[in-house]
């Protein structure tokens, strides 16, 4: 067991773990910070994207060592101050940009990564960003429109009903 | 996973140190090796995190044109920073999602040498140079079979150095549940001669389809290949797809790539 410490939604953590416990696993154990999901385990679904320094990550393929020292954003980072919700998440309340929910905490993520590069993508490049998020209910629809409304783009032009 | 201990050297030094250890392992961006850690397919008793050396992280043109970059760069990273070689960028945009390409490197990439990755078509049409913590390999010399390289235990790959062609083009046809190609084909052509590197298709891993070099050097056009086919001797048969298909996928993509970079 080793000590690791970061920043996480901009408070100091620290907590004891082993080398193989991963960044997932520190923030839902130790952490208790459980809005991030484990989906797949396998890197496939997204359901972890967490921000490490910046960048979209998916935290069941990166060790916990590896994030010290790093400034961590998770879900629970992503409301706003007052705990109401945050541009993203009341885009995805008011275009239903989710059924079960389990893959919004990662999908929410991806957006916020891809919204920070890039402040008004086309739907193209929204549905291509999310390749590596899967959604098993919405089939994705709401969720682009969810994403373009949060870039306050007019969603009017999402093709598919 | 078996359980291992992780250590997260500063410097390069302290990397090679910690790597003479019995059964230690690097890891780069564990895109490839942590999904490999959790099927227990690999039991290192140490993990030897290269992700804090800043000396073998970035982008730079060295003195004879070449585009080098660092062992430990992400594929997000190459993407913001190599528009000297549009066509490298354009391959590494396209590796997995955004949030691999945050963490998964060009140096973990080719020394995995998956016979799918697409570094390893770039290196090898580019007629690109390995470095390591102790030598530079030509890209001939380096890949040297599927998952096997040239690279001795406990060796670093600190830079990669791409001579940059007149054009280039990658064409992926990817295998949508993996992303990975299913065929890959990178076509670079140089001043004294054009090279074709093909990856996916092959069980020997990435290789040169001469023939194609040569009608392309005299000819860049995609016409000049109309006449060839693809051997589908020794390449790989599974469920997306038999050897014939990848045959017909690799003539196919490199008149592609040449119309592309043309």
């Amino acid at each position: 067991m080793a000590k690791v410490s970061m920043r996480v939604n901009g408070k100091s953590v620290s907590a004891d773990v082993e080398g193989r416990t991963l960044l997932v696993e520190m923030l839902r154990g130790p952490l208790g910070l459980t809005g991030t999901h484990v989906g797949c385990d396998t890197s496939q679904c997204g359901a972890c994207v967490v921000h490490v320094n910046g960048k979209a990550v998916k935290a069941c393929t990166m060790f916990a060592a590896e994030a010290e020292g790093a400034e961590v954003t998770t879900i629970e980072g992503m409301a706003n101050a007052d705990g109401s919700l945050g541009t993203i998440q009341q885009a995805f309340q008011d275009y239903h940009g989710l059924q079960c929910g389990f893959c919004t905490p990662g999908m929410v993520m991806s957006a916020a990564a891809l919204l920070k590069d890039n402040p008004k993508p086309t739907e193209s490049e929204i549905r291509h960003y999310l390749e590596g998020n899967i959604c098993r209910c919405t089939g994705y629809h709401n969720i682009v429109k969810a994403i373009q409304a949060a870039s306050g783009q007019d969603v009017g032009a999402i093709a598919a009903e | 996973m078996y359980s291992f201990e992780l250590v997260r050297p500063k410097s390069l030094a302290e990397a090679l140190s910690a790597l003479k250890e019995e059964d230690a392992q690097a890891l780069g961006g564990g895109q490839t090796l942590i999904p490999t850690l959790k099927q227990r397919l690999a039991q290192p008793s140490k993990l030897v995190s290269l992700s804090a050396i800043d000396e073998i992280k970035g982008v730079c043109v060295d003195d004879d044109g070449r585009l080098c970059i660092g062992g430990g760069t992400t594929h997000g990273e190459i993407v913001a920073s190599a528009g000297d070689y549009p066509a490298l960028v354009s391959l590494a945009s396209r590796i997995g999602d955004p949030a691999v390409r945050n963490r998964g490197t060009i140096g973990g990439s080719i020394a995995n040498n998956d016979p799918s990755a697409c570094y390893p078509a770039a290196c090898l049409a580019s007629n690109a140079t390995i470095c390591t913590d102790h030598r530079e390999i030509p890209a001939d010399e380096f890949f040297q079979g599927m998952f096997m390289t040239a690279l001795e235990e406990g060796e670093i790959v600190t830079e990669v150095r791409f001579p940059v062609p007149q054009k280039a083009n990658y064409q992926k046809f990817a295998q949508p549940a993996s992303r990975f190609p299913l065929v890959g084909v990178f076509v670079a052509r140089f001043s004294d001669g054009v090279r074709v590197a093909i990856t996916g298709a092959s069980e020997g891993g990435v290789f040169r389809w001469t023939e194609a070099e040569e009608a392309l050097s005299d000819n860049f056009s995609p016409e000049a290949i109309e006449g060839l086919t693809a051997s589908a001797d020794g390449l790989i048969t599974d469920l997306h797809g038999s050897a014939a298909y990848r045959a017909h996928l690799i003539k196919v993509l490199t008149g592609r790539a040449v119309k592309a970079a043309a």
